[in-house]
């Protein structure tokens, strides 16, 4: 790859046919074209106008419980005897992930838009479990689509959804996991265009879902911007998150873009290891065209979609944000990856000392932090997000631990 | 050795010929390699014999997010025996050299064309006897991927349009369609719910107001009547997932052909010929 001309901002991204460089874009089926004009319109007024924000703000502040504290780890600060380590609690919002940031906005937009009927996918279970709620609070008609290997994994949350009004739908085509849940709610907006609303997950899709899906996270960063300015008195100098689709790590991340010193980790699923069955997009993919954008994937010669393999169902996904697939090329943000083995131990090193249990996803963040914070000096800041709680992991560790619950 | 012609004029010369004898055509879609590459070919080379006037060849995609049950099984069905775009196009040149004048166009998603290489990809596809694609994921939007490159190398872009594709929209689905248009009659995945019929022809109707392309109709055609009854407006009549589910019903319970795979198609492709060739209409002028 040649060297490419850095730019003055790395914020001002995408731009009007939604490409961040070469990725992104719409590659979507004519009949939900219209649709995601129609979206990009609503999304466009919706932004500039500011009773919507007013309604973000109040929801994000009474209903979701936001600002997330950002706090001082201590122990793990201690433990690992170099960076000192924060945490940005997103473990800490409703519904117990950073997923519900996202929703609110593409909920409180549906509503604008008067669009009824509300369909997701979901791969861990917190984005659909977000949506429920949501869908709960304003009482819309939710349907989430779920691949039928997750439904398995993930029992707890499809439970909570159940309660929360939702259908859930076991998708049995494909390889059973998040890509083919995402074929399956597509297949659905394609059939129910007219009064329905696609709430995406994540920073992927066709445009304008990359973009909205980060302004509605990018709370995360701004937040921590602010928060450390406070406790610290200046930026921090690290940032680290996990990376499936990539939207908890673009919400810490967009707001920091710009400031050259600070260093930026994206934390890829490496699996079983990247010689073997893994989730890492960036690492072990390379560009191609998937759900409405052209980003890295896992694919084989004849770009046929590969399956990913990780720990963590919310990771477990052969693609990624376009976004970080052109913060890669840029040489802007470091894509690193944890293996399986690696989450499952910072899963533990975390729960004992600092008295949380993070969630699968996280604890391959927390892996790198792991690795990364002992070469780094003591005053050195370092921002891991803690996107959600481990609740809904439980069992799965435990069967991985060989431990029986109940 | 058999005389080929240009591209886009196989296309043009089909329908001019239906025309003539005062029909609408019969357009049917097979996918390439279910449920193995000879089978695929078999069945590919009896269409036009059992009364198929163009023929869609599907390129397997792992991930085809516009198609329903039928089309994604065979999908996977033909990348299980390993089919992959050099071996679909290497099927196209076999019955290129047996047929010279059937059209031929390769349905698929973009993907496996654009890893394939897009400049490499329009060389061996126009080499190899295609007449043009349609790429369910490339909205107008995207013109600069494919379309664009694709009518420079003279091979047809055909576009679909939706129900939901309006007035205003048209013209910009429509700018650089060559060959055909296809008119999805449902909003939804192929072989799905069986259209209102009767709507087709009105429908049909506010396309050619916008060009002069033949337009043809697909989605939920599964017999002979709904063949009859789609050609009353159209100028051609799409039937994909019906074939697929014939064949499928002949498959063993390894999903390998037997004795009557090819015949189970054909049976249903005449089936479907009867009832384009039993509505009478107009010759063009």
């Amino acid at each position: 790859m040649s060297a490419q001309a850095q730019p003055n901002s790395y914020r001002t991204g995408p731009d009007e046919r939604g490409h961040f460089g070469q990725f992104g874009g719409r590659f979507v089926a004519e009949t939900l074209m219209p649709n995601i004009l129609e979206l990009e319109k609503a999304y466009e007024e919706a932004r500039n106008d500011p009773s919507f924000h007013a309604d973000m703000a109040y929801f994000s502040t009474h209903y979701i419980g936001r600002p997330s504290p950002l706090y001082f780890a201590e122990r793990m600060t201690e433990h690992l005897g170099g960076a000192k380590i924060y945490f940005k609690r997103e473990e800490l919002n409703h519904t117990g992930a950073h997923k519900v940031n996202n929703v609110l906005g593409q909920i409180l937009l549906a509503r604008r838009m008067g669009k009824k009927r509300i369909i997701a996918e979901t791969g861990a279970g917190q984005h659909g479990v977000a949506t429920a709620t949501l869908c709960a609070r304003f009482g819309l008609e939710c349907i989430v689509y779920m691949g039928a290997v997750d439904v398995e994994r993930q029992k707890p949350n499809v439970f909570r959804m159940n309660m929360l009004g939702a259908k859930v739908v076991p998708v049995q085509s494909g390889t059973r996991t998040l890509k083919d849940a995402m074929n399956e709610a597509l297949r659905d907006w394609v059939t129910n265009v007219a009064d329905t609303f696609y709430c995406i997950g994540t920073v992927a899709g066709p445009h304008p879902y990359p973009a909205m899906v980060r302004d509605f996270q990018c709370v995360i960063g701004t937040e921590t911007r602010e928060q450390m300015m406070q406790a610290e008195g200046r930026l921090p100098d690290s940032l680290v998150a996990c990376i499936g689709g990539g939207s908890n790590a673009i919400g810490l991340f967009h707001p920091f873009l710009d400031d050259k010193d600070v260093e930026i980790y994206g934390v890829e699923a490496a699996g079983h290891g990247l010689d073997q069955l893994h989730a890492a997009s960036l690492s072990g993919g390379r560009p191609g065209v998937l759900h409405g954008n052209r980003t890295y994937l896992l694919m084989d010669r004849d770009g046929q979609i590969a399956d990913a393999h990780s720990i963590s169902a919310g990771l477990d996904y052969p693609g990624i944000g376009p976004e970080h697939a052109w913060l890669h090329e840029m040489g802007r943000v470091k894509y690193i990856s944890a293996t399986d083995q690696e989450a499952l131990d910072a899963f533990q090193l975390c729960s004992r000392l600092e008295g949380i249990l993070p969630a699968l996803e996280p604890a391959h963040a927390l892996a790198k932090v792991i690795e990364l914070a002992p070469g780094k000096p003591k005053d050195h800041l370092m921002v891991v997000n803690i996107s959600g709680r481990g609740d809904k992991d439980l069992f799965q560790i435990a069967e991985h631990l060989q431990e029986k619950i109940v | 050795m058999l005389k080929t012609q240009p591209m886009t004029q196989r296309i043009e010369a089909r329908f001019q010929k239906c025309r003539q004898e005062g029909r609408a055509a019969l357009v049917t879609y097979v996918m390439a390699g279910d449920p193995d590459p000879e089978t695929s070919l078999a069945i590919l080379r009896s269409l036009p014999k059992a009364g198929a006037d163009i023929v869609e060849f599907g390129l397997p995609f792992t991930d085809p997010m516009a198609d329903g049950p039928a089309i994604q099984a065979a999908g996977l069905r033909a990348l299980k025996v390993g089919q992959d775009t050099v071996k679909t196009l290497d099927l196209i040149r076999r019955f290129r050299a047996e047929d010279a004048d059937t059209p031929v166009i390769l349905m698929g998603y973009f993907n496996p064309i654009y890893v394939y290489g897009v400049d490499r990809f329009l060389t061996d596809a126009k080499e190899a006897g295609v007449d043009g694609l349609i790429v369910v994921d490339l909205p107008p939007e995207e013109d600069d991927e494919l379309c664009l490159p694709a009518l420079k190398a003279g091979l047809a872009f055909i576009r679909l349009a939706t129900p939901t594709t309006d007035d205003k929209r048209l013209p910009a689905v429509l700018t650089n369609t060559a060959g055909f248009v296809y008119y999805v009659s449902i909003t939804g995945i192929t072989g799905a719910a069986t259209p209102d019929f009767g709507k087709v022809a009105s429908a049909v109707e506010r396309i050619k107001r916008h060009t002069p392309l033949p337009v043809v109709v697909g989605f939920g055609v599964k017999s002979g009547a709904h063949a009859a009854a789609v050609a009353q407006g159209a100028d051609g009549v799409v039937v994909g997932s019906a074939l697929i589910d014939a064949l499928k019903g002949t498959l063993d319970a390894e999903g390998r052909a037997t004795a009557g795979s090819v015949e189970a198609v054909t049976k249903l492709v005449k089936e479907l010929s009867e009832g384009v060739r039993s509505v009478a209409k107009r010759a063009a002028a």
